[in-house]
């Protein structure tokens, strides 16, 4: 039945053309996500900066530098993962990379007799995790798209609290560092115990010499400001992979608009075919029927259809020149 | 001369500007004031309230929950996850937390939740008030 192709061919543009608005949609929606996300990582740096300077005026000023937080444990015996994935896909390769880094270390790291703890923030590493039978010592949802100070100091706190008395001797955290719009790179590195050289860095800058006055002491100010010096830096990771989140997921959507519309064009090549053919087809019916009747009538000449040959008028057609029932 | 102040959150910069004098209460220290030429200092901050005092008479009230302050060559430098500009403070809110901090209290009167929120509102209230 000509046509039947025509109308399959037309459903699939329409449905390709209402999925190209949606992902055109949420790519414009990632897009201004993104500049909000680099807005807020932006904003949060004077605060980092200023607890880092801190840090570094106290270790200036010859203040004991031991902390449960910098203590290194010489031996790892137990490693807990902190990784940052999203809520939602469709964010083309961001979950995955970040998952796959993490099962490595973790799988390496096992081999060598470490055990581990794993802590989730995103539905996506949940639902990994869990599908593989990972123990999770604690998972954090609805977060990631938009995480708040609030949220870096639950999940730091529930991390330093491990780390402290739960016998984690190393905290890993893996997470997609946002460098520009088009890179980001996923990162896993050591989280606790912080590093001394890399917390008290460059202490050699002339003001950081001046001798400062402590309240209440120097190990207590130091005691204080290292909690906040790690939410500090949780929260800077959250909000670099909030924005490296939207980044990816508008560059899927991109190319998933583009796909769409590469199909659209493909498809509708295929409808003019099939079209063309449908009308072909009819011509033929309809030569083929006069043809009948002129056999029954007799009179050649009056035909105007003898002169209409289907060849001449459909050159690409010429595999039906046989069949064609015009020429006698 | 006057002091530089910033007050920084980690959501961002919530004041930055010019002041004569910073009233700050620090942990084991109470009340302690910064004129310019102040040695350099670093301190824990308690709840309380941090008076700006701005050139020309005016005055910034900021209620903090903790927190640090820096100074050094007449920089002033307050950092506070949780700290709120009197202009911003709801005070329908701070009331409201803060009577049911009490209601809280009067049923479990060693409840140290109860106290620290009731503390923060009424650090909340005195800052919205002036």
């Amino acid at each position: 039945m000509p046509g039947a192709q025509e109308r399959i061919l037309r459903r699939r543009i329409n449905s390709v053309k209402a999925t190209k608005k949606i992902t055109r949609a949420m790519e414009l929606i990632a897009a201004s996500r993104v500049v909000r996300a680099q807005q807020r990582a932006n904003a949060a740096r004077p605060y980092a900066r200023q607890i880092t300077k801190v840090i570094e005026d106290l270790a200036a000023s010859g203040a004991s530098v031991d902390h449960p937080l910098l203590r290194d444990a010489g031996e790892v015996r137990k490693v807990a993962y902190v990784v940052l994935t999203s809520d939602r896909g469709l964010a083309g390769a961001y979950n995955t990379s970040v998952i796959r880094a993490t099962e490595r270390e973790l799988h390496a790291n096992q081999l060598a007799g470490v055990d581990y703890e794993l802590i989730t923030v995103g539905r996506k590493a949940a639902a990994y995790f869990r599908f593989r039978n990972y123990r999770l010592a604690a998972s954090y949802e609805g977060i990631s798209d938009k995480p708040t100070y609030e949220n870096a100091r639950e999940v730091a706190e529930f991390i330093t609290n491990l780390f402290h008395s739960g016998g984690v001797d190393k905290v890993i955290l893996a997470y997609t560092e946002f460098i520009s719009i088009a890179s980001q790179k996923v990162t896993v590195r050591t989280f606790l115990p912080l590093v001394p050289e890399e917390t008290i860095a460059e202490v050699g800058s002339a003001t950081a010499v001046a001798a400062y006055e402590f309240e209440p002491s120097p190990e207590a100010v130091l005691a204080a400001l290292l909690p906040r010096y790690v939410e500090a830096r949780l929260f800077a990771a959250l909000l670099d992979a909030a924005a490296s989140e939207h980044a990816n997921r508008q560059r899927a959507m991109k190319s998933a608009t583009d796909n769409a519309e590469d199909m659209i064009v493909r498809l509708g090549r295929q409808l003019n075919r099939a079209r063309q053919d449908a009308i072909t087809t009819e011509i033929m019916e309809i030569v083929a029927g006069a043809e009948g009747l002129k056999g029954n009538q007799g009179d050649d000449e009056d035909l105007l259809l003898d002169r209409l040959d289907p060849i001449h008028l459909f050159p690409q057609h010429q595999e039906q020149q046989h069949s064609a029932p015009g020429h006698v | 001369m006057t002091l530089q102040v910033e007050l920084v959150s980690p959501e961002g910069i919530l004041f930055e500007g010019e002041a004569d004098m910073v009233i700050a209460r620090t942990v084991g220290g109470g009340d302690i004031a910064f004129l310019t030429g102040h040695v350099s200092f670093v301190g824990t901050l308690a709840a309380g309230l941090v008076k700006i005092l701005q050139p020309g008479n005016q005055s910034q009230l900021i209620a903090t929950h903790r927190g640090f302050v820096s100074v050094s060559h007449d920089r002033v430098s307050i950092l506070s996850d949780v700290a709120e500009l009197s202009a911003t403070i709801d005070v329908a809110r701070a009331e409201a937390a803060k009577a049911r901090a009490e209601e809280e209290l009067r049923a479990h009167s060693d409840d140290d939740e109860a106290r620290a929120s009731l503390r923060r509102a009424e650090v909340r209230l005195q800052a919205a008030r002036g």
